[in-house]
């Protein structure tokens, strides 16, 4: 049986790697110096889903993501990888969105996509916020069931076999498509992209990326629809306008802070001190901190 | 007394025991409540439950919610998320708390989605305060402060949800402190039936297999911690610091980098990812001191930091900074702590 199965991606400013020069002067972020990269979780979700088309082949993976325009990147990613298509959401209004917000713009993004859905597949959540909300949302938008923190998904006869990482464990579950599914970590890393499909689609773009090009490509693009990455706004999706961006988000921010720790006056040794090493471990047993 | 607009802990059971997570936010649950003057409630939804209110009035709570079903333990996501949904509707909580842990996780955001309530995940704090709106100038009273790191941990934000019902908030075990604050308090108990609560077309998830056993591990009750970052550089140079926490009676715990490159388990990950600690000695060894990090840590009595780089951030935040490599640092810490305690 052939899967039409959706993955669900954001394109994210990588905070792990933040370095001195993250920070400006003022204690604000600088976010220019912080690179936008495919979120990681979502990328072990590309790989479940690259491994379902593998044991079922004729299925269809399409890549949905909402965000800035660039975020078309996020697509011609996945298409280097093994993907068919998706959709970038981006549009004005859709900004400022908090993760019901965002779950409501993108479950009614699912609900237009042409061909429909067996499977969704998501990261746990996106390094930018760390909430893991908005792929449970989503099954809930859609009246779907989810199973989230999943880290090996197989299907067989209608069903999906779930392997879950919990806190002390884990769990397998079966659960009937359609589905959520959120994918954490801890499940294989995604595989690399292929040469061939990177020469294939290299040439993929949105229609606003295409209008910036020259005659050349755009008759290229014309002549293989495949190139053609789909661009939808808030009309293509019918949503609510009550229940997008910063008017459909009930969580509201009231300041934000950046984090500085106190810092302590330090008493400093070198290493190789060994009178100094063993004052300190006397003291430390002293006023009974160990010992 | 009122059934409404009261402060409700979503409480894990794990088939015998409510989880330390849900114990930790009743505590906090309970200041909260009498900060603004209305009852705590637990709500516990599994099988086996009988005795559970025991576990939960010694935290101070006036209602404790039972649904008890054979099918509802363990935690599958539609059956405890309608069970919670129907009971939000009748009972309209105004600020609900659940750990978040991969139950309130799971469970928290399929809730708020469907109830369209705020959420906000993995909070570090909780606080009542007033809130006026920037744009329409109005002003808001009594809310839930909901405040959490975001972008990795560089930034604060104190979130609010002014017009909705309930005020949704998961914090992670260890952030907030679990205490008893009367061993006599007696509460009601409202046993729930669970054909009235639970829709019958939900169980849809199958558990076909589950392996799930008490932690190893106990960092975030220990008084010594011994931890490791990336600059241990190997599983193998791990095994000093295991030594040296086994010589002070402490526990290893690792930074989130140390976890990510394989040298130790993950239920030993310090940090806003991982557990918040707060032991009376702290010893980091070859931690730069990433900020997540830090934020999981720093309320340490005493913080030593071992480290080869002088200029390693967690230095700024230690009492004592030694400049060396662990492999001449630890074993004299141990030969000089072997020659002097008793």
């Amino acid at each position: 049986m052939s899967l039409r199965i959706v993955v669900l991606a954001k394109q994210v400013p990588d905070t792990r790697n933040v370095g001195k020069d993250a920070m400006k002067a003022d204690g604000t972020i600088n976010r220019a110096a912080l690179p936008a990269i495919f979120n990681p979780d979502d990328l072990n979700a590309l790989e479940q889903a690259l491994q379902l088309k593998d044991a079922h082949p004729g299925s269809t993976i399409t890549l949905v993501t909402m965000g800035l325009p660039r975020s078309a990147e996020m697509v011609r990613e996945a298409l280097y990888r093994g993907g068919d298509g998706g959709v970038v959401l981006t549009d004005r209004p859709l900004g400022g969105a908090d993760t019901l917000a965002t779950s409501y713009s993108l479950a009614q993004t699912i609900r237009h996509l042409p061909d429909g859905y067996d499977i969704i597949i998501g990261g746990r959540q996106a390094i930018d916020g760390d909430t893991a909300q908005v792929g449970p949302q989503i099954a809930e938008k859609l009246n779907l069931p989810q199973v989230t923190y999943a880290e090996r998904v197989t299907v067989s006869d209608g069903k999906a076999t779930i392997k879950r990482r919990l806190e002390n464990g884990f769990e397998v579950v079966e659960c009937p498509l359609p589905l959520v599914v959120t994918v954490t970590g801890s499940a294989d890393a995604c595989r690399p992209r292929n040469a061939r499909l990177v020469q294939k689609y290299k040439y993929a773009v949105t229609p606003s990326e295409l209008e910036g090009l020259d005659d050349r490509r755009k008759a290229l693009v014309q002549s293989r629809p495949e190139l053609l990455i789909s661009q939808w706004g808030v009309a293509d999706i019918e949503a609510d306008p009550e229940q997008i961006g910063l008017k459909g988000s009930p969580t509201k921010v009231k300041t934000v802070v950046n984090v500085v720790f106190q810092a302590k006056e330090s008493k400093r040794l070198d290493g190789g001190d060994d009178a100094g090493l063993e004052d300190l471990v006397k003291e430390l047993i002293t006023d009974h901190i160990i010992g | 007394m009122q059934d409404k607009n009261n402060l409700i802990v979503y409480c894990e059971w794990d088939g015998s025991r409510v989880a330390d997570v849900s114990l930790e936010l009743l505590t906090k649950g309970r200041q909260l409540a009498n900060a603004r003057g209305i009852q705590l409630e637990a709500l516990v939804i599994g099988s086996d439950l009988d005795d559970v209110e025991s576990q939960l009035f010694p935290y101070g709570v006036d209602t404790v919610y039972k649904i008890d079903d054979p099918r509802l333990f363990p935690y599958t996501s539609l059956p405890h998320a309608s069970a919670v949904i129907n009971l939000f509707r009748e009972i309209e909580p105004e600020i609900c708390l659940m750990g978040a842990t991969t139950i309130g996780r799971d469970l928290g955001p399929r809730v708020s989605s469907c109830l369209h309530s705020g959420l906000t995940a993995d909070c570090t704090a909780l606080e009542i305060g007033d809130h006026t709106d920037a744009v329409t100038k109005t002003e808001y009273h009594n809310l839930l402060y909901q405040i959490r790191p975001a972008f990795g941990g560089n930034i604060v934000a104190t979130i609010v949800n002014p017009e909705h019902r309930p005020q949704m908030a998961t914090v992670r075990e260890g952030v907030m402190r679990k205490e008893i604050i009367d061993q006599d308090y007696e509460g009601f108990v409202k046993d729930l039936d669970p054909a009235k609560y639970v829709d019958p077309e939900s169980f849809v998830v199958k558990i076909i297999e589950r392996e799930v056993e008490a932690s190893k591990v106990n960092i975030k009750g220990a008084p010594i911690i011994v931890a490791g970052g990336y600059g241990v550089g190997s599983k193998e140079n791990f095994k000093l610091l295991f030594e040296l926490a086994d010589v002070l009676g402490g526990e290893v715990g690792a930074s989130r980098a140390a976890v990510d490159a394989g040298f130790v388990e993950h239920d030993r990950q310090i940090g806003q990812t991982g557990v918040t600690v707060r032991p009376k000695l702290y010893i980091a060894c070859g931690i730069s001191g990433q900020i997540q990090h830090i934020a999981g840590m720093n309320e340490s009595s005493i913080i030593i930091s071992i480290n080869s780089d002088p200029e390693a951030p967690i230095n700024t935040i230690a009492d004592y900074v030694i400049t060396g490599n662990l492999e001449e640092v630890i074993p004299r810490l141990i030969k000089y702590y072997k020659k002097n305690s008793k």
